[in-house]
């Protein structure tokens, strides 16, 4: 038997998503560059531009192998105003491999300002790693952040504590901040869901500046015992991959392929007079030849007749699977109102459908949130219609404690109630990311309001609500 | 339970051998992911488009597409904005390559505007900068609302700050200090009339995953990507092409080096390194030893100044 090279191409874990968190000047950017820079990410006409800006601006304090002073952040502060001010404003990619592992890594702002510009570096994270400036501490910042990640439910969080060479290495200084972090990790997790399998983030005393703990462990810090800050970054299992497979089938349709729009050069004419084709990529399980499927909303199911992985040129044979995370054209043996929107689920567990949905919402815009609201609520592949009813709770990142709110601000973390125009197949953002998570939209500017998680009530019954569309009928 | 192939045990027999396992899968997410947002656009707008230039990453963008959507074709015109300075073997590429897929190719053209007064050629000579307006009138007269790029974020430093659905103003600009948040994968591109977007679905993509993916879809590329013989001169320590719109000064000698192009844009500012890479294999050896970046190393338009992509992209540069 051969087997044609591209078969093998298969979706895992080795892609592995970093974001930064952590207030203003905490050293993110800094640490950043400085991981960027020790593991020989940086190519030579990079580093001549930031040693020539460093030196105009008469950076000297930084400690390099071959002592050239270096503004390491200056890799990541891409924008005229953020090297101005010193700063990041907004979210920058970077991309460096290891032998084990390739990393997307996002710099994320510290500033309050800049908000929604971390909560969307941290949403597609596996894992976050959190800067805490040993001299202040957890500050404000640092709490919005880890509440953040938090409610993101980003798969690891470590936290770096930075900056120890300004404070001569000390160990009870960095006790004191291990201690309060932790502390308020667990506050926010019980805050969040009361989930017990939750373990405490990984503390790693660093200096970004001088490079003690990113890469290799540093002698200047003989009194801790764990690893450096990379290794452990190698080794985080990717363990939100992994679960995406073991979930239940959820597959929204993207779009409809028909032949009636012209076939592809390469496609034989005779073969697809009748094809119709269902587009998406897979958010949940596995899919194989011969599944049944419920398309949902409704309670129609069909049998999946072919899967067509985009990453190879042939359909599924019996007992090959197409996973979590792929691009998929599946075809069914029957084809009910299947259109864009449509959820493809799995017969056993299908994803709840509701017209009334409790949301945790991060709110990223100046214009507070009111209950009476009208907004559009983005979900998988379907947009609908959308009133917030009610307001039920704030986060208070003073006390970390959920607090009647009237309305939300901008930055909050809140729970609302939002009535939707018409049903849609939802899972609860903590069982299943893709399908429990979802966007606010402001209906008048096209902005995108807030990042919303649905809470579903842990209720085994499958019950369905009625769907009442007059309301909202414009 | 029923089993699988477990394709992820099966250690890959691959093509492109400087490729371990890890960068296999690596990329298998990446080409999904770009898939997905190709069929998001396409799916949410009502005039989409693409560029394409003949480049390498247009060229995987466009083979991206063509998989996105087969066994039918793809649904959009492609764009190209014409610097009159391209490289002849790369526009009868582009020619080629839109008769095979079966696509409505829409040219904007600096030239013209250079003929009719409305742009003024550079002192330096470069064109690229130039193609804004050329961009933007195309996108404008066509009415298109979304333009996919093959834009990726390890190309520069202000493109590393971009999203990868990203609002352009009525003015085609950028506006980098107010982004929209972009949460998960549920892409945003509400906007208003006048208003349009840019996609880059390979955003997340680097030179060296774009080169695996060449070599291991066994892509077809524009001939000067690879090691070839040429009349060369050197200036600003840069390996210019001898050509109509590259000419040697008095002072600058020419001489036939074996070389090879890392980007391929106007013939008047793009550099060749010299190489002997004359396939994909030794591209990818190549890529991954390399020490200067592709930009820093082949153009001559982002070494202007610190923020030259910046300012070009505030502008409506792709
Ligand atoms: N002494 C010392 N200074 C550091 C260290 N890391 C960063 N700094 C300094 O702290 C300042 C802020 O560093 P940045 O890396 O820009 O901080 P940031 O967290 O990215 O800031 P924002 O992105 O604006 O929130 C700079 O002056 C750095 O040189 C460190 O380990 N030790
Ligand atoms: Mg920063």
């Amino acid at each position: 038997m051969t087997t044609a090279p591209a078969e093998t191409a298969a979706p895992s874990g080795t892609l592995f998503r970093l974001a930064t968190a952590g207030s203003v000047d905490d050293g993110k950017s800094t640490l950043v560059g400085r991981l960027l820079h020790d593991a020989q990410a940086i190519l030579s006409d990079q580093l001549a531009a930031v040693a020539r800006t460093s030196a105009e601006r008469g950076f000297g304090e930084a400690f390099d192998a071959d002592d050239q002073p270096l503004d390491l952040a200056l890799l990541t502060d891409g924008l005229r105003s953020e090297r101005e001010q010193g700063i990041t404003i907004d979210v920058a990619y970077r991309y460096f491999a290891t032998d084990k592992r390739s990393f997307v890594l996002a710099d994320c702002p510290g500033h309050v300002q800049y908000t929604r510009n971390t909560v969307t570096g941290t949403s597609t994270a596996d894992a976050v790693v959190l800067l805490v400036d040993v001299r202040n501490g957890v500050v404000e910042q640092t709490r919005r952040h880890l509440a953040v990640a938090t409610l993101l439910r980003v798969e690891h969080i470590i936290v770096a504590v930075n900056k120890i060479d300004a404070v001569d290495y000390s160990e009870a200084a960095f006790r004191a901040v291990e201690e309060d972090i932790q502390r308020v990790a667990r506050e926010l997790w019980a805050q969040n869901s009361g989930d017990a399998a939750v373990t405490a983030p990984i503390v790693v005393p660093v200096s970004a500046l001088r490079g003690d703990n990113v890469v290799n462990v540093s002698e200047r810090t003989r009194w801790y015992s764990g690893e450096a800050l990379l290794p452990i970054l190698e080794q985080l299992p990717d363990a939100d991959a992994e679960h995406r497979r073991q979930e239940p089938l959820r597959l929204p349709v993207q779009t409809v392929i028909r032949p009636q729009g012209g076939l592809a050069p390469d496609a034989d004419p005779d073969s697809f007079t009748d094809f119709r084709g269902y587009a998406g990529q897979i958010a949940a399980g596995t899919l194989r030849p011969g599944d049944r499927v419920r398309i949902q909303p409704g309670h129609h199911t069909a049998e999946v007749t072919a899967v067509r992985r985009t990453d190879l040129q042939r359909d599924l044979v019996p007992g090959e699977a197409a996973l979590a995370g792929e691009s998929v054209v599946v075809e069914l043996s029957e084809n009910y109102d299947v259109a864009r929107g449509s959820l493809l689920s799995a017969v056993e567990s299908a994803a709840q459908e509701r017209d009334e949905l409790t949301v945790r919402l991060a709110w990223l815009h100046e214009k507070p949130l009111t209950p009476g609201a009208r907004v559009l609520f983005k979900h998988g592949t379907a947009t609908v219609k959308a009133l917030v009813t009610e307001i039920s709770d704030r986060l208070d990142l003073t006390t970390l404690t959920a607090q009647p709110a009237a309305q939300l601000n901008l930055n909050d973390i809140g729970t609302a109630t939002v009535k939707l125009a018409a049903a849609l197949p939802v899972d609860d953002y903590a069982a299943s990311k893709r399908t429990g998570a979802s966007l606010l939209i402001d209906p008048a500017d096209g902005n995108t309001l807030a990042a919303g998680l649905i809470s579903l009530p842990q209720a085994t019954d499958d019950a369905e609500t009625e769907t009442d569309e007059d309301w909202l009928s414009s | 339970m029923n089993t699988t192939t477990a394709p992820e045990q099966a250690p890959p027999t691959r093509p492109d051998s400087v490729l371990s396992a890890a960068g296999t899968t690596a990329l298998a997410r990446l080409e999904a992911e770009a898939i997905h947002i190709i069929r998001e656009v396409v799916a949410e707008f009502d005039r989409p488009a693409m560029l394409f230039s003949g480049g390498k990453d247009s060229v995987v963008m466009l083979h991206l597409a063509a998989k996105a959507f087969w066994p039918g074709k793809i649904p959009f015109p492609v764009v190209h904005i014409d610097t009159g300075h391209n490289f002849p073997e790369v526009l009868e590429f582009r020619d080629r390559t839109v008769e095979r897929l079966g696509l409505r190719l829409v040219v904007g053209s600096v030239q013209e505007l250079i003929d009719s007064g409305e742009l003024q050629e550079r002192a330096d000579g470069t064109r690229n900068p130039l193609q804004t307006v050329p961009l933007l009138r195309t996108i404008a007269e066509n009415r298109f609302d979304a333009v996919f790029g093959g834009a990726r974020r390890d190309e520069d430093r202000a493109r590393a700050k971009e999203r990868i659905l990203s609002l352009r103003d009525e003015f085609g600009q950028w506006d980098p200090r107010s982004q929209r948040p972009e949460l998960w994968n549920l892409y945003n591109g509400r906007h208003k009339p006048g208003q349009h977007v840019r996609a880059f679905p390979i955003s997340n993509w680097t030179e060296l995953d774009v080169w695996r993916y060449i070599a291991y879809e066994n892509i077809e590329l524009p001939p000067l990507y690879y090691a070839h013989e040429r009349e060369v001169f050197h200036r600003d320590g840069m390996i210019r092409a001898v050509g109509p719109f590259s000419q040697p000064a008095p002072d600058e000698p020419t001489e036939v080096l074996q070389v090879r192009y890392r980007t391929v844009g106007d013939m008047s500012c793009t550099g060749a390194v010299l190489s002997n890479a004359v396939n994909n294999d030794l591209v990818l050896r190549e890529v991954a030893e390399a020490t200067v970046t592709e930009r820093g190393a082949t153009r001559a338009d982002d070494r202007l100044s610190e923020a030259a992509m910046e300012d070009r992209k505030k502008d409506g540069y792709f």
